[in-house]
């Protein structure tokens, strides 16, 4: 296996040539090797151009009946309290144009504070937490605006290479008003000593861009002798549709 | 000026405690008039299957009309959503029940077909049309080379549709870009 010295390099290389290339590219390389398990896994071809038809420029609808209310809070779904630092992490879907995407679903899920994902392909030799699954759902408000409560969680050892560590992650799954804007992607932490070491996070090239993954600690959101509170925004890709009255439950196109 | 969007990244190794949900592929019962079952399996550069992949579909009913009705996520056993989720299995399989989609606004009927996968840093987008009739085409068909178009193309089985998603290599499959992206 090989060291982190070693991915190091291959990371500093490829950031290298894509500063002399001068093209921004605020999507993550498919095609990036220090991320081993990406070697087999991404196409080859470029991706071809294509205008969204029929119902591509249409989004699934989720509703009241989808998601109960109480799947917001992951710090109250098995009897007891988490071990962990409790946080609100809160923010707004927004589409292309910046507007809010409305009632529409956002899924969440993580490891707990230790590190440990409740999967039974987590061989990670931290403690689980009988308190804690790391599954949370909520729909935005018509802000667009989704929160959750939850425990901060830990980085944790993966295999990619040798004393591999990710940095401490909330993975988000995202659906706008278009099915051309469906994501899933990674809320980070400010300042985590582990992101220039990380080949997931690394593979987005333009800084920038990799900086819109990370929350933004907010003393306001903050509540007194409860929890810490984290701001983070979703900007999805632009759509191409005019929104119309339709896109709530029972419109049809 | 339009705001930048938020970058992607994998779906990784254990997002199957926290997205699969029970009946997230049987969009309509299993057996129930109709019911078409949407199979196939995903692949890597090797050929090898990817068993921790995650498939969605986004269609229109048979009808041809895109439908706007929640309960996707605790299915009633009588609602049609169009949309339906599928992790593969230790095989690489993914598999659908779920009804025929017709076509919208005169295209031709096409399943929308979005792919998460560990090791795949980004989601990709493709189309699975239903077996064409001859000289079927539409624009985008009309602009992917000849020898790739049937990478987007169910086969018909007995039960159904076959549609098999290959990564990367031989017979990759044609996946798109958005305008925007």
């Amino acid at each position: 296996m090989e060291t982190q010295a070693e991915i190091s390099d291959e990371i500093a290389k490829i950031s290298r040539e894509y500063d002399e290339a001068g093209q921004v590219e605020t999507q993550p390389r498919v095609d990036y090797p220090p991320y081993r398990s990406s070697l087999l896994r991404h196409p080859t071809k470029d991706l071809h151009q294509a205008d969204p038809e029929g119902v591509e420029l249409w989004a699934p609808v989720f509703g009241r009946r989808d998601v109960d209310p109480l799947e917001s809070d992951l710090t109250i779904q098995r009897g007891g309290d988490p071990i962990g630092e409790r946080m609100v992490v809160t923010g707004r879907v927004l589409d292309g144009e910046g507007r809010p995407v409305r009632r529409q679903l956002v899924e969440i899920w993580q490891a707990n504070a230790g590190g440990r994902y409740v999967h039974q392909r987590d061989q990670h030799p931290a403690a689980l937490d009988p308190h804690f699954t790391g599954m949370g759902r909520c729909l935005t408000d018509d802000d667009g605006r989704y929160s959750f409560t939850t425990i901060k969680p830990g980085p944790y050892p993966w295999r990619n290479h040798r004393n591999a560590w990710r940095p401490a992650h909330i993975h988000f799954s995202l659906f706008g008003t278009e099915f051309t804007q469906r994501m899933v992607t990674q809320m980070y932490f400010p300042g985590d000593p582990l992101f220039a070491l990380d080949p997931i996070y690394q593979a987005i090239l333009d800084p920038a861009a990799r900086d819109r993954l990370v929350a933004t600690y907010d003393h306001d959101l903050t509540q007194p002798e409860w929890s810490t509170g984290y701001r983070w925004d979703i900007v999805l890709t632009g759509s191409h549709r005019t929104l119309m009255e339709a896109d709530t439950e029972g419109g049809v196109a | 000026m339009s705001p930048t969007p938020t970058p992607g990244q994998t779906v990784g190794p254990f997002f199957h405690y926290a997205l699969p949900y029970d009946g997230d592929r049987d969009l309509v019962a299993p057996g129930s008039p109709g019911a078409v079952r949407l199979h196939g399996t995903v692949s890597d550069g090797d050929g090898a299957p990817v068993p921790d992949a995650l498939v969605e579909i986004w269609q229109a009913g048979p009808d041809g009309r895109v439908v706007a009705r929640s309960g996707s996520l605790r299915r009633d056993g009588h609602t049609f959503t169009g949309f339906g989720r599928s992790s593969t299995d230790r095989e690489g399989a993914y598999t659908f029940t779920t009804l025929a989609p017709g076509a919208v606004d005169g295209g031709l009927p096409f399943f929308a077909v979005t792919v998460f996968a560990r090791g795949l840093l980004n989601r990709l987008f493709t189309r699975a049309y239903l077996p064409l009739a001859d000289g079927a085409t539409d624009p985008l068909l009309a602009s992917v080379p000849a020898d790739r178009r049937s990478t987007l193309v169910c086969t018909a089985d007995t039960h159904g549709f076959v549609f098999d998603i290959r990564l990367m290599g031989d017979g990759e499959t044609v996946f798109l870009r958005f305008p925007g992206q």
